[in-house]
């Protein structure tokens, strides 16, 4: 053993250096936040829960081309659709299973008119199992609540599109 | 029109493609060259079985010798020396700049149309485009045009390719279809906007090569890439028409022809494509047994039980329907024989001729054959109702110069024929001209319909056509100008599993069988059968299903494999495409079960055990294809026809029950046959 291990050791200079290191932290400001209350800032990129979007008129942007269904790895969208009364093409149903859903993002990637989106929202955890099984009525429900931010977040990454 | 077939003596023009040297047809196109060589020559309006219009200019080639420019190679005649580039700058960017212009009045809404997945447009700008646009001006719009219940318009979509227009003129033989104004401005509608009101008017569906042109009963039900494609043959009548059924989860949405040179071209009539949206309604799905006059829902055993205990006090008869595979028929049989009967019958309507020889019933010219015909005799058939892609085939023959004469009332063919009389009579007084006609043609043909065969015509035409010498030897290639034209798509296969007794249906009814086994025949009068246990074993609730004392749900055309036989002989194999809903089951495997009931064997127990049976028996249906059934009979001179000739198709659209119970059919029948009695009832 050298000189210099023995004066370390009987000096308890590794147990000063872990108690520096320790107080320099005590007095850092905290990074852990307090959850429920506090939230983490998220990208604009951000996939999380899915909604329907409509136009500022309330039309819903859904036009039933099926292409999210297509492109869907997970098959978790089922689409079924006929003419509506005004001779539109429109869903009729839109099923998302979210248990199915890897959030990959496909399904906003091919949408032609931005009506598939995955919101920030990422609490929505349920206590069954059905209620993951989202509907037409559901994904557009989704989609008047988060509307603001899901616009604001497309309007902040469009210049990177 | 070029045809390739149209081979002649002189030598054949070579041709050279992207540095290949290749032998040519004579009189073939520069398109038809490079498809021999094996380049994939992008197209519009260019369809092998319609005339060439050379409009939509996506065929560019380069040519040498010829003027320094791209030509359109679907116009251009191959001939001997040609140097022909499919592969160079300048047809890279002369297919570039066409589709461009193509795109500037397309409107980009491909996520809404019902093309989308199948569209010629889109595969063909992804392959041939730019990949980007320059036009930023407006585009062209165009009002939507009314062509009635089957085909639904968004003329803004359209590219001016005029398929349309050239097969409602060319084929259909009818100008529904045409084109307004001029250059940008064209537009493409029926006179007046009417509705198409022809029974082939569906086809320009699959001809249009964008959305223009869309199916108004499948508009936005799915997408190509979703659909499940299986093979299936057409049961609505008795071509025996090649179609692909196409199918989401448990329903079948669209019925599409399959290409096949020999029966149906690729065309298909719009009751063989529409009447599937019957298929979910007014379905048998449990079994139902009526008591005290009514019918109430019973279970299988019970069923069973009844026609088990009314088997015991005497015999058993069958009777097929007009929509049967061979399959359940054969069973049908082997369980009727098992029971010790003989009672077997499928001609409905108690037609009684002579099923002894089948070449006397059969359609001998075959369709691609009646084609060369050159003298056609038609008794008492409404060809264009009864058969429409037959009467395409008649078209080509009238178009080629075959001359035509119908007996029977007057319908409106689409080529010039000439109407002898409505009374089957005038056969023992043939006109002058049309025996001579008849005589002095190399392949004369006579085609006996239903209504003639009512009438009794059977027999004088067969001894007309040994009269006349119909089979000969023409052009070293024998020709049978005999034919009969049933309508039923199961008669060929019941006829050949001995469905006919000699007396026909009387037979039946005087033997009063203790259970008749109605096999979904829907067409007959069953009221002479009030002592009989009558058990209905089909699919809708129809006029069979009414007169039942016991229904057993069984399945339709597209819910089980099958072999069907078409009028012209043709053994076809279908496949199952789609699950019968509820309680119904496969029909053989019903028949099988009533076996056990009856306490009878009938030799099968798996679906392959029965056609493999079935084969061993009649072996003709074992293989696909033509069969040959052998010389004509000699014809017993002393039957005479007479009495007027009644069609017995009233209705094109709602001939069976399926068509019946279709809401697309109905909607069909009441617009554009029955759309004037409307109007004037309105008023």
């Amino acid at each position: 053993m050298s000189v210099a291990q023995l004066i370390k050791s009987f000096t308890l200079w590794e147990f000063l250096k872990a108690h520096r290191l320790t107080l320099k932290y005590f007095f850092k400001p905290k990074a852990t936040i307090n959850y429920p209350y506090e939230k983490n800032p998220i990208s604009p990129r951000f996939r999380g829960e899915h909604a329907l979007r409509r136009y500022p008129n309330g039309e819903e942007r859904c036009i039933a081309c099926k292409l999210c269904e297509a492109v869907c790895p997970a098959l978790a969208i089922t689409i079924e659709a006929e003419p509506r009364d005004d001779g539109s093409r429109r869903t009729t149903r839109y099923d998302l299973d979210m248990t199915k859903c890897i959030y990959c993002g496909f399904c906003q990637e091919a949408c032609p008119v931005d009506a598939i989106v995955e919101g920030p929202n990422l609490e929505y955890s349920t206590e069954t199992r059905e209620e993951l099984l989202y509907d037409k009525a559901k994904l557009l429900a989704n989609g008047d609540k988060w509307e603001r931010a899901i616009a604001a977040n497309l309007e902040a990454d469009a210049p990177y599109r | 029109m070029v045809s390739v077939d149209a081979q002649t003596e002189t030598e054949m023009p070579t041709v050279t493609v992207d540095g290949t040297e290749i032998e040519v047809p004579d009189g073939a196109t520069v398109l038809q060259a490079c498809e021999l060589a094996g380049k994939e020559i992008p197209r519009f309006c260019y369809h092998e079985r319609l005339s060439i219009a050379g409009n939509c200019r996506m065929c560019l080639v380069e040519v040498k010798p010829g003027p320094p420019k791209p030509q359109a190679s679907c116009a251009l005649p191959a001939t001997h020396g040609q140097e022909i580039r499919t592969d160079s700058e300048m047809v890279k960017k002369a297919r570039e700049g066409v589709m461009e212009f193509l795109l500037i009045n397309h409107p980009l809404d491909c996520p809404i149309c019902d093309q989308g997945g199948e569209c010629d447009l889109q595969d063909q700008s992804v392959a041939y485009g730019r990949g980007g646009s320059r036009y930023h001006e407006n585009k062209r719009a165009v009002t939507e045009k009314y062509m009635g219940p089957l085909i639904k318009t968004i003329m803004t979509r359209c590219i001016h390719c005029t398929r349309c227009v050239r097969f409602s003129e060319e084929v259909a033989g009818v100008d529904e279809i045409g084109a307004l104004y001029r250059g940008e401005d064209m537009q493409i509608t029926t006179y007046l906007e009417h509705a198409t009101k022809h029974e082939l008017s569906a086809n320009v569906i699959d001809l249009c090569p964008v959305g223009a042109l869309t199916s108004r009963p499948y508009a936005y039900e799915a997408r190509p890439w979703e659909l499940k494609k299986t093979l299936g043959i057409d049961v609505s009548d008795a071509m025996g028409s090649n179609i692909r059924i196409d199918v989401r989860g448990r329903e079948v949405l669209r019925v599409l022809p399959r290409n096949n040179d020999d029966v149906n071209e690729e065309w298909l009539s719009d009751k063989a494509r529409w009447q599937v949206d019957g298929l979910t309604r007014r379905r048998l799905d449990r079994v139902w047994i009526r008591r005290d006059g009514k019918l109430q829902p019973a279970a299988w055993d019970q069923a069973f039980g009844m026609i088990a205990s009314a088997a015991k006090g005497g015999s058993v008869a069958a009777m097929a329907g007009d929509l049967l595979d061979c399959e359940t028929m054969f069973a049908a049989r082997r369980l009727v024989n098992a029971a010790g009967s003989q009672l077997l019958e499928s001609r409905q309507t108690g037609m009684s001729y002579p099923a002894g020889n089948l070449a006397a019933v059969n359609f001998n010219s075959t369709f691609a054959g009646i084609e060369t015909a050159d003298a056609v005799l038609i008794v008492g058939s409404h060809v264009r109702w009864e058969a429409p892609l037959l009467n395409v085939r008649l078209r080509k023959a009238a178009k080629r110069g075959a001359k035509i004469f119908i007996v029977g009332p007057h319908w409106e063919p689409t080529y010039r024929a000439e109407f002898l009389g409505e009374d089957a009579s005038v056969l023992h007084d043939l006109p002058d001209h049309v025996a001579a006609a008849m005589q002095g043609a190399a392949r004369p043909a006579i085609i006996v319909g239903a209504g003639g065969l009512v009438a009794g015509a059977h027999g004088p035409a067969l001894a007309l056509a040994h009269a006349w010498n119909v089979v000969r030897d023409a052009d070293g290639v024998r020709w049978n100008g005999f034919n009969v034209l049933h309508m039923a798509a199961a008669r060929m296969g019941a006829l050949m599993l001995g469905f006919a007794r000699p007396r026909g249906l009387a037979e039946l009814v005087q033997a009063a069988p203790a259970v008749l086994l109605s096999l979904g025949a829907d067409e007959m009068d069953y009221a002479p059968f009030a002592g009989s246990l009558k058990v209905y074993i089909g699919h809708h609730g129809d006029k069979g299903a009414t007169a039942a004392d016991i229904i057993l749900p069984a399945s339709a055309y597209t819910e089980k494999a099958g072999t069907y036989v078409s009028t012209e002989g043709r053994v076809q194999f279908a496949d199952k495409a789609a699950f019968a809903p509820g309680d119904a089951r496969e029909d053989w495997t019903i028949l099988r079960a009533l076996a056990d009931a009856l306490g009878v064997s009938i030799g099968f127990d798996s679906f392959d055990q029965l056609r493999t049976a079935m084969v061993a028996e009649v072996p003709a249906l074992g293989a696909e294809g033509l069969i040959d059934f052998g010389p004509l009979p000699a014809a017993e001179s002393a039957e005479r026809a007479g009495g007027p000739i009644a069609y017995p198709v009233k209705d094109f659209y709602l001939t069976n029950p399926i068509a019946r119970a279709s809401a697309t059919m109905q909607r069909c029948s009441a617009e554009l046959l029955h759309g004037e009695e409307l109007a004037e009832a309105a008023e």
